[in-house]
């Protein structure tokens, strides 16, 4: 089940939008998504979209690899989209009981579903075409002015790098608890919520202290390796702004403008 | 010339209980005093809890000496300021390879080290291959470290090593965790990078036939040096040895048992070559 959901996994092609400077497809993500919130009318949609259509079809990701990170997120739109039909006040067209549709609620309920499809798509897209690494990379550069402000960006970022890579050894460690708990005799999969829950108990124990000896090795590891914090630290991979990066800021400044110009004149 | 020196080194884990009282008071390292000339392949033997990787962990300025003192490359490890001084000159690898992995790609992992020194970004390249091409794992550069094997995992850990040009790397029970293919694969590059780079290499281990190549065998026991000496010279004390709980190469236990049936063989055959000739010699 876990591997069913697509959101934030990496997908590994060369692409022109794999090959950008991650602090472009940070920054282009925020205000792509603030943008959706900038317009109330359908044009704007139009434009959103296109402008979606055209990084998808840049990124090469398959579309239906992008829309499998939908899947696990349709109950949330269900759940938006039918609170927002039912509770728009407004004229009702269509009535039963408390239950009441208005004009405005299905037009606020289709702006929002569309509104969440795009913020989705749009974020995704960033964690399909970014190694993790970069993306923290990205994140400690953007931040870095804040360092002034005492705020430990670079422990955070290596938090977060770390974090990234040991999350497929302690799924797999899980895995391992979980056989090893079954064969004597655990079950995992029957009874109610409670029961379940009840039932994990024994495996997160285990699961804990084994995370906690990891951390305390790879501490030390650290510690052996000169690791001493970001102060005198060099990059092997330093980030550097190329032609490309300069021409998507280009490219995305349209995009912000037309949406501007939606929101002033229509 | 020297690289490690000690000098009645002692060590005491102390456990205390919630006021701060001492509990009780154990010594992992009782008097300890070597040293290790520079170039030299050391290995360092001893049972399970014989105070080796305690001690290992002092050369890496990991732990501080209760009692006595230290010196890597002429500077005292009791000294604060020495610290980082002495993790660059000696590097060190550990038991577990899926937790001395810091990054999320191969040839990334290997530049943490040179990365935490201050190295400029193109030296740190060159280092990196150069150092992954004399583990053999240039190959794997871009890979995962999540789908290696255990012993590439463990080359790659002794790359990162290599590439901030220690002049000393201690292996501490590098492959108690690997297949017998993977531990062949470590030790011969361990072996590799003693003979060309001229590396001093310090390797903790319980398996015997590691050992045999080496220039040094140091057998611990309690957390006392109980024996020093060439690995023929400690092998040929079958009876000694597994007093400290510690088995003998099988080879070397063969002749060992031969030798008490009466043969007429030499003492302290290490390998299955020499146990061969030393029988034909007994046929003529």
């Amino acid at each position: 089940m876990i591997r069913d959901i697509t959101i934030g996994q990496y997908y590994p092609v060369e692409s022109k939008l794999h090959s950008l400077d991650p602090r472009v497809k940070l920054v282009c993500t925020i205000f792509y998504i603030l943008s959706l919130f900038l317009f109330n009318n359908y044009y704007g949609y139009l434009v959103a979209g296109v402008f979606l259509i055209f990084v998808i079809a840049q990124s090469k990701v398959p579309v239906s690899f992008i829309f499998r990170g939908l899947k696990a997120v349709i109950m949330l739109l269900l759940v938006t989209v039918v609170f927002n039909l039912f509770l728009t006040p407004g004229e009702p067209i269509w009535q039963f009981g408390i239950l009441k549709i208005s004009e405005e609620g299905i037009h606020f309920a289709v702006k929002m579903a569309i509104r969440l499809i795009f913020l989705i798509i749009g974020s995704s897209l960033m964690t399909f075409t970014t190694t993790p690494n970069h993306l923290t990379d990205g994140l400690e550069r953007l931040l870095g002015p804040l360092k002034k402000i005492k705020v430990p960006v670079h422990e955070i970022s290596m938090m977060m790098s770390i974090a990234l890579r040991f999350i497929p050894i302690l799924l797999e460690e899980t895995d391992k608890i979980m056989k090893a708990q079954m064969a004597r005799g655990a079950d995992f999969e029957n009874g109610n919520m409670i029961d379940r829950a009840k039932n994990l108990v024994p495996l997160l124990v285990p699961l804990f202290v084994s995370a906690f000896r990891r951390a305390n090795d790879l501490a030390m590891a650290m510690e052996a390796r000169c690791y001493n914090g970001g102060e005198g630290r060099t990059k092997m991979k330093p980030l550097k702004y190329h032609k490309n990066d300069y021409v998507a800021y280009m490219i995305f400044i349209f995009y912000i403008a037309i949406i501007f110009v939606i929101r002033m004149v229509l | 010339m020297n690289i490690i020196e000690t000098k009645d080194l002692v060590f005491e884990y102390i456990r205390r209980d919630e006021e701060g009282n001492v509990e009780s008071i154990s010594r992992a390292i009782d008097d300890v005093s070597f040293d290790i000339k520079k170039g030299d392949f050391v290995a360092i033997l001893g049972h399970n809890g014989s105070g080796k990787s305690t001690l290992a962990k002092h050369i890496n300025a990991l732990l501080m000496p209760t009692e006595g003192a230290l010196w890597v490359n002429g500077y005292n490890t009791s000294n604060a300021d020495n610290v980082w001084k002495i993790r660059e000159s000696a590097g060190m690898v550990f038991q577990n390879p899926d937790n001395q992995i810091i990054g999320t790609v191969v040839e990334e992992d290997v530049g943490f080290g040179p990365e935490n020194i201050g190295v400029p970004t193109k030296e740190i390249w060159e280092r990196v291959e150069k150092s992954l091409e004399s583990v053999g794992m240039l190959e794997y550069r871009h890979h995962s470290p999540n789908k290696l094997s255990g012993g590439q995992k463990q080359r790659v850990a002794i790359a990162g090593i290599m590439a901030m040009k220690p002049e000393c790397i201690i292996l501490d029970e590098p492959t108690a965790m690997l297949d017998p293919n993977g531990r062949r694969d470590v030790i011969e590059t361990v072996r590799e990078l003693n003979q060309k780079e001229k590396v001093t290499v310090i390797l903790i281990t319980h398996y015997m036939e590691e050992v045999i190549h080496a220039d040094k065998v140091i057998v611990m026991d309690s957390g006392k040096i109980v024996l020093e000496g060439t690995p023929r010279e400690i092998f040929s004390k079958v009876e000694k040895l597994k007093r400290y709980s510690l088995d003998v190469p099988q080879v070397t236990e063969l002749a060992y048992e031969l030798k008490q049936e009466g043969l007429d063989i030499p003492n302290a055959i290490l390998t299955v070559d020499e146990l061969v000739e030393a029988l034909l010699k007994l046929e003529r």
